[in-house]
């Protein structure tokens, strides 16, 4: 027999056909084709790091370093960060004070500068605003001058405040976005009470989508069940008035909200017609929390629905059958049979609408009016309105951490393979 | 869900009482977009139905807020009169007789406010459909295919566009691209729903290629075709359903996408929901109703061509349902 097929090394090994053992032949192509796969996937991979994964993680930065101050006022920055913020302010301080504000008025950067200082001490804007104008003039001994300029210079209250200014990387913001302050002695302070805001918009945020998703469960779990148990013709019938606001615009739906519930809308006229309410005491369903609830709850049930069907369509009717068979009782088949096999469905579609509704901004934006905001709406109100672009990062990078885990939990319980659309 | 014929009378009541309630889900799913077309014939300038209008009066419909799609925003002062004549040229069978003012439709064309919007989202959606596409194509073939690599950890990364709340992905875009001169340009606007679209198109494009067969590639391979011409003539044609679903998703997630647009586009790459978006906070007119009956008539007719195309991708695979 002529050894054509395989050949065998001097150790006994397969042998491919240029002479190099089969095994590592083997591995060679392997690699080449791990690295093929890896080729195809990395166009893609290399757009959305530089478009996508890069700007939020500069953006979270900002969101723990913020060199406003330290970028402007070079002299006096790295001196007031050498400072303990107890002892009196020394004359070499005030010096670099006054040369960084010289400065900082020609570059006109002074204005940067008194707003970051105000955030940390409200009052401090006009304060550095105005010495900077007299600067120029100030001659030694400089801690006398700036006092003379303006009395709150003698304050060590504004020393301690433009020394957190003056330390870029800080817990500041992330302390601010948990409603703590965080002193120039390195310590974490409650906020006043009515300045708490940030943590109960938190905790709103996830009432308010744990709220949704509720209401989402309860109107489609019962849609998904007629559909999964209708004759196919019928169900895909059926199946497009949830698709057709699945695919139509979501400006359009909040608008036909708005057309729906406003006082002078569909919905109150009808009640007025039928004499539920009177003409004078209409409802006020918009511009508030219950328009907010009423709209994402209708933008995001096919999120539910999708899911839950899909999961439901699966289960054989016959697992019911036999329940009943055996003595249960309609009841007692659903709840005991039936509904634990479509709790997957419902982890899916509840973790999805969780997800989405968590981060909400347009339909809060436009239909929430005062109490209808959530934290996605106060994040762009930093970022476009106030310019605090380093609290803004501190309470997306909360808000991204939450979104995050429950990725994470959807990932390990539902797995991103299985999300399906439409 | 057929009742039984020996069912009890509590039986019946479950049943129908079942069958009322899901009635009123679907109605609360449809009617809000139902409601909008009828309104957009509103001939007064309210959100709500007028008095004529509920006793069919022909007088209290007109189709003024879909001329003033075209017209609002235009140069020409005399608005009333290009209204007018406008009306009569469209009503007329657009008869050369009835010739608009000269320039009337190079002014429509270059200021209507609309009609510039809808110029920017076609734009903005075709190159970032095809910049989606074409990367995320290529992506998903890479993924599905058993020997990738850290396939959980790329596919959790290249998802995560669909998962991170909008605020965030536009706030951090805007930072950047400002830094890097791409804010408030089309490139910028064009690059950022590029990134929101590619889940969809991994997403469909994976799912087509759960029931693709490997050894047709193979067979082709062992008749002497290279990498290349094996995907163009074997892999793609068989893919294309899913492809093309994935780039309309692609399209209408561009299409419909306002957050990034905010903090992205300057005044001139204004889209349509961005239009729409002002024109909710500022001032209320009943055109917004008008272009959304156009916008809910396109996701009509898109979801009956993603229909076709499912089920023109399952024969294609031949699974049949």
């Amino acid at each position: 027999m002529t050894d054509a097929t395989a050949t065998h090394g001097p150790d006994g090994l397969l042998l491919a056909s240029d002479g190099t053992p089969l095994k590592t032949k083997l591995r060679q192509s392997m690699k080449a084709s791990r690295r093929r796969a890896f080729g195809l996937v990395l166009p893609l991979l290399l757009f959305v790091l530089a478009s996508f994964v890069i700007p939020i993680i500069m953006l979270l930065w900002t969101g723990v370093s913020n060199d406003t101050y330290a970028s402007n006022m070079p002299r006096s920055a790295p001196l007031l960060r050498a400072w303990d913020g107890a002892s009196q302010p020394t004359e070499e301080m005030a010096e670099a004070m006054v040369l960084d504000l010289i400065d900082a008025r020609k570059a006109k950067t002074i204005g940067k500068v008194a707003s970051r200082v105000n955030r940390e001490q409200s009052g401090t804007r006009s304060l550095y605003t105005k010495s900077a104008r007299r600067a120029a003039k100030m001659e030694a001994p400089f801690i006398d001058a700036l006092v003379k300029a303006d009395k709150d210079w003698a304050d060590p209250e504004t020393w301690r405040a433009t020394k957190i200014a003056a330390t870029s990387l800080t817990p500041a913001y992330y302390a601010a976005a948990l409603d703590y302050k965080y002193t120039a002695d390195g310590e974490f302070v409650e906020q006043s009470e009515e300045r708490q805001i940030h943590v109960k918009l938190f905790w709103k945020t996830i009432w308010v989508s744990g709220a949704v998703m509720l209401f989402c469960l309860l109107l489609g779990y019962p849609v998904a069940y007629l559909l999964s148990h209708l004759p196919a013709k019928k169900a895909n019938l059926l199946m497009i008035l949830v698709l057709l606001p699945f695919w139509t615009s979501l400006l359009v739906r909040t608008t036909a909200w708005i057309a729906m519930l406003q006082s002078q809308g569909v919905l109150n006229d009808i009640f007025v017609w039928i004499g539920i309410t009177g003409d004078e005491q209409r409802f006020s369903l918009i511009y508030n929390l219950t328009g907010t609830l009423i709209a994402m709850t209708h933008i995001l049930l096919p999120f539910m629905i999708l899911p839950i069907y899909s999961v439901m369509r699966a289960i054989p009717p016959s697992h019911v059958r036999a329940a009943k068979s055996l003595g249960a009782t309609n009841w007692t088949a659903f709840w005991r049979v039936y509904f634990p096999a479509t709790i997957p469905g419902i982890g899916a579609g509840g973790l999805l609408v969780f997800i989405l509704s968590i981060g909400y901004y347009i339909t809060p934006a436009l239909v929430g009016g005062q109490d209808g905001q959530l934290i996605s709406n106060f994040i762009a109100y930093h970022m476009q309105k106030s310019l605090n672009w380093s609290l803004a990062a501190a309470l997306g990078g909360i808000l991204l951490a939450i979104v995050l885990v429950l990725y994470w939990l959807y990932d390990r319980i539902v797995g991103i393979d299985n999300m399906k659309l439409g | 869900m057929e009742l039984p014929p020996y069912a009890t009378l509590g039986q019946k009541i479950w049943h129908y009482t079942f069958y009322f309630i899901c009635a009123l889900i679907f109605l609360f799913l449809i009617t809000p977009i139902l409601i909008i077309a009828p309104l957009s014939f509103n001939a007064e300038p309210y959100f709500s139905f007028t008095e004529g209008m509920m006793s069919l009066d022909p007088e209290a419909y007109s189709l003024r807020w879909y001329e003033d799609i075209l017209i609002n925003g235009m140069a020409d002062p005399m608005q009333p009169r290009s209204w007018s004549l406008f009306r009569e040229w469209l009503w007329m069978g657009l008869s050369p007789v009835h010739t608009m003012p000269e320039g009337f439709f190079t002014d429509a064309w270059e200021n209507a406010q609309w009609v510039r919007a809808m110029k920017n989202s076609f734009f903005i959606g075709f190159f970032a459909t095809l910049i989606a596409t074409a990367l995320g194509t290529l992506a998903a073939i890479g993924l599905s295919r058993s020997e990738m690599p850290y396939r959980g950890a790329i596919m959790s990364l290249l998802i995560s566009p669909l998962i991170v709340p909008l605020v965030i992905t536009a706030a951090g875009m805007f930072y950047f691209y400002s830094q890097v001169g791409l804010s408030q340009t089309y490139t910028g606007v064009i690059l950022a729903h590029a990134a929101l679209g590619t889940p969809f198109v991994i997403i469909t494009v994976t799912a087509t290629l759960v029931g693709f067969d490997k050894s047709l590639v193979r067979a082709g391979a062992s008749m002497g075709a290279g990498p290349a011409r094996t995907f163009w003539k074997i892999q793609m044609p068989l893919i294309l359903p899913g492809v093309v679903s994935g780039g309309l998703f692609a399209f209408i997630t561009s299409f419909d996408e306002v957050v990034a647009v905010l903090f992205l586009a300057g005044p001139e790459h204004r889209t349509i929901p961005r239009q729409m978006y002002s024109g909710i906070r500022e001032q209320i007119s009943p055109t917004i109703l008008a272009v959304a009956t156009i916008l809910v008539i396109i996701s009509i007719l898109l979801l009956v061509t993603m229909e076709l195309l499912r089920r023109r991708g399952e024969r294609l695979r031949g699974i049949r349902s």
